[in-house]
């Protein structure tokens, strides 16, 4: 019921994200779509994984997209459909990711059957000394490989910010 | 069913306490201010001559406040401009959902925890409340329409993002080297003695987070988000009556979250110093002995000397008799306290668990008044910075000596 409850909200305020006229207020319903994912996390025990969705998205990085979108000063007329350049590009990667998703969900269904699953290991599974855990032993490389990528982004970022 | 009554209470009476406080902060701000300046402050509201030293004024600010006109300004995008107070409010007062007050109260079989929410995530989840924070200023700039109320809000923003990095990177070491990130557990570890209080083990990290404290609640020197020099009053310009008066409440709410968490973090929490609970638990008569009669004593010695101001000045009218409004009750409150010493009541378990945590409790507000105290006393002696020099401190040096500190932990724990 709960779930159920949270799904709608996350639901909604997706579509309010790309209904609204003004970008500012769509950014703000994202803030609040996020919000909502992280209510979901908690429901499913991952507690740290919540929290970190509320620092990291809600808090920082949807704030510099705010942040940029302010200084922009874009008017609803500029962000009508035929003043967007590549729009058939937007369009078609829209649609294979769509695609995408739902294929990967259906698959799912498909193969082990829509259940909701309860967070394994009895509630301890999402605290922050397991996840802790398991990004340093098990998925150490992987974590690690993120951690250069971000680094290349930043870096690449400075480079083209500087110009010659 | 018990648990439940007893979290309801909890909300209740935390969130009240604290925003009680914000009354008797703006006061002593006020006080602070002109005794900083060599002035005597507010001393004129009153009620039948009674001023409280400028207490009185506090509740005319309020009626002042609620009987204004609102005005919301034309071009303003209403909705947002409404919401933008109460986040900024709502963050501060949700932010005290995991500070622990006192240590776990024991009655019986029954134990409570004297914190909200005890969550596994503990100063994540301040970090994250916190960082929500920056919406209510962001936005409260841009939805007023207003120049000056924008470059209030994006100065914030930028401000407080870059503040929080290093926030986060000087708490990184205090949990590396308390090995957990539960406030409860940070503020249990770090035990009686003074010299084991995470302040002398981690003093870079105190001195970053207090530094970064300062910028997240927007006080002197970082208050440029509403430098009056150059922006008016920045991102609340537009914001009159009581919705001003929720931005002006959640400023000082802020400093006494923030001066609670460093409290819990760097101050041992609700430790008394070279007390334990289970020494206060299981002494607690023979404490009761030594300290009423103290308390009696210095009760009735400073009702009296209140009481001798009675009539000094010679008004004529009822500002003679202001004195005895705490005068009186604090000799009254000593010779109580006295009848108790020396009829020295034995008390039960219950009485003494109860006793303790209000002990411990009590400790912990005056750390957390004291550094109240703090925020005020820098704001009336230090000068603003330059918003470039704000920027250079965040960036280039903060975060680099975070950064090492967090090194140097590491070799530290690691040996």
């Amino acid at each position: 019921m709960i779930f159920y409850l949270i799904a709608f909200g996350i639901v909604v305020t997706a579509i309010l994200t790309i209904a609204s006229r003004n970008s500012v207020v769509s950014a703000l319903w994202l803030v609040a779509c996020l919000f909502a994912q992280a209510i979901l996390m908690v429901t499913l025990e991952a507690h740290l994984v919540a929290a970190m969705q509320v620092l990291l998205y809600a808090g920082a990085i949807m704030v510099l997209i705010l942040f940029v979108i302010m200084l922009l000063n874009l008017t609803p007329k500029e962000l009508k459909w035929k003043f967007i350049a590549g729009e058939r590009l937007i369009l078609g990667s829209g649609v294979i990711y769509l695609a995408g998703v739902m294929g990967l969900a259906l698959w799912i269904i498909y193969k082990k059957g829509a259940s909701f699953v309860p967070a394994a290991g009895g509630g301890t599974a999402g605290t922050v000394e397991a996840v802790g855990k398991l990004l340093l032993t098990k998925y150490a490389l992987p974590f690690e490989l993120v951690s250069v990528t971000l680094l290349v982004a930043i870096v690449g970022a400075i480079l083209t910010g500087r110009g010659k | 069913m018990y648990s439940l009554v007893i979290d309801i209470i909890k909300v209740i009476v935390i969130a009240s306490a604290v925003l009680t406080l914000i009354p008797v902060l703006i006061w002593w701000e006020r006080k602070g201010a002109a005794y900083i300046q060599d002035r005597r402050g507010p001393n004129r509201a009153n009620i039948f001559g009674i001023r409280l030293g400028g207490l009185i004024h506090n509740i005319a600010d309020v009626f002042k406040l609620l009987f204004k006109e609102d005005i919301i300004p034309q071009q303003a995008h209403k909705l947002i401009y409404l919401i933008a107070p109460i986040i900024v409010m709502g963050v501060a007062v949700s932010t005290l959902a995991v500070i622990p007050f006192t240590a776990p109260v024991k009655l019986g079989d029954f134990v409570i925890k004297m914190q909200i929410a005890d969550l596994n995530v503990g100063i994540i989840y301040i970090l994250a409340i916190a960082s929500l924070g920056v919406y209510g200023v962001i936005l409260a700039g841009w939805s007023s329409n207003n120049v000056y109320s924008l470059f209030g809000g994006l100065r914030s923003s930028a401000q407080m993002i870059s503040y929080e990095v290093a926030m986060g990177l000087a708490l990184l070491s205090v949990i590396m080297s308390s090995g957990t990130v539960r406030l409860d557990e940070i503020a249990a570890l770090q035990g009686i003695n003074i010299l084991e209080w995470n302040f002398i083990r981690q003093p870079l990290a105190f001195i970053l987070f207090l530094t970064c404290l300062f910028a997240e609640t927007n006080r002197n020197p970082f208050d440029l988000p509403e430098g009056e020099s150059e922006l008016v009053a920045g991102y609340h310009t537009e914001y009159s009556s009581m919705k001003f008066a929720l931005f002006f409440m959640a400023e000082y709410a802020h400093i006494i979250v923030g001066s609670m968490i460093l409290v819990s973090l760097f101050f041992g929490g609700w430790q008394i110093p070279f007390l334990s609970t289970e020494f206060m638990h299981d002494n607690m008569n023979a404490l009761l002995k030594l300290a009423l009669p103290v308390v009696s004593v210095s009760s009735i010695a400073a009702g009296v000397l209140l009481m001798r101001r009675t009539k000094k000045f010679g008004w004529g009218d009822a500002r003679d008799f202001e004195p005895l409004v705490f005068g009186l009750p604090a000799v009254i409150f000593g010779f109580i306290i006295g009848i108790a010493a020396v009829f020295s009541i034995y008390l039960n378990e219950y009485a003494v668990s109860i006793i303790t945590a209000a002990a411990q409790g009590a400790i912990f507000l005056v750390k957390t008044l004291f550094f109240c105290w703090l925020f005020i006393w820098v704001r009336w002696t230090l000068p603003r910075f330059r918003y470039d020099q704000l920027m250079k401190l965040g960036w280039q040096i903060m975060v680099p000596l975070a950064l090492i500190n967090i090194i140097i932990t590491g070799i530290v724990i690691s040996r």
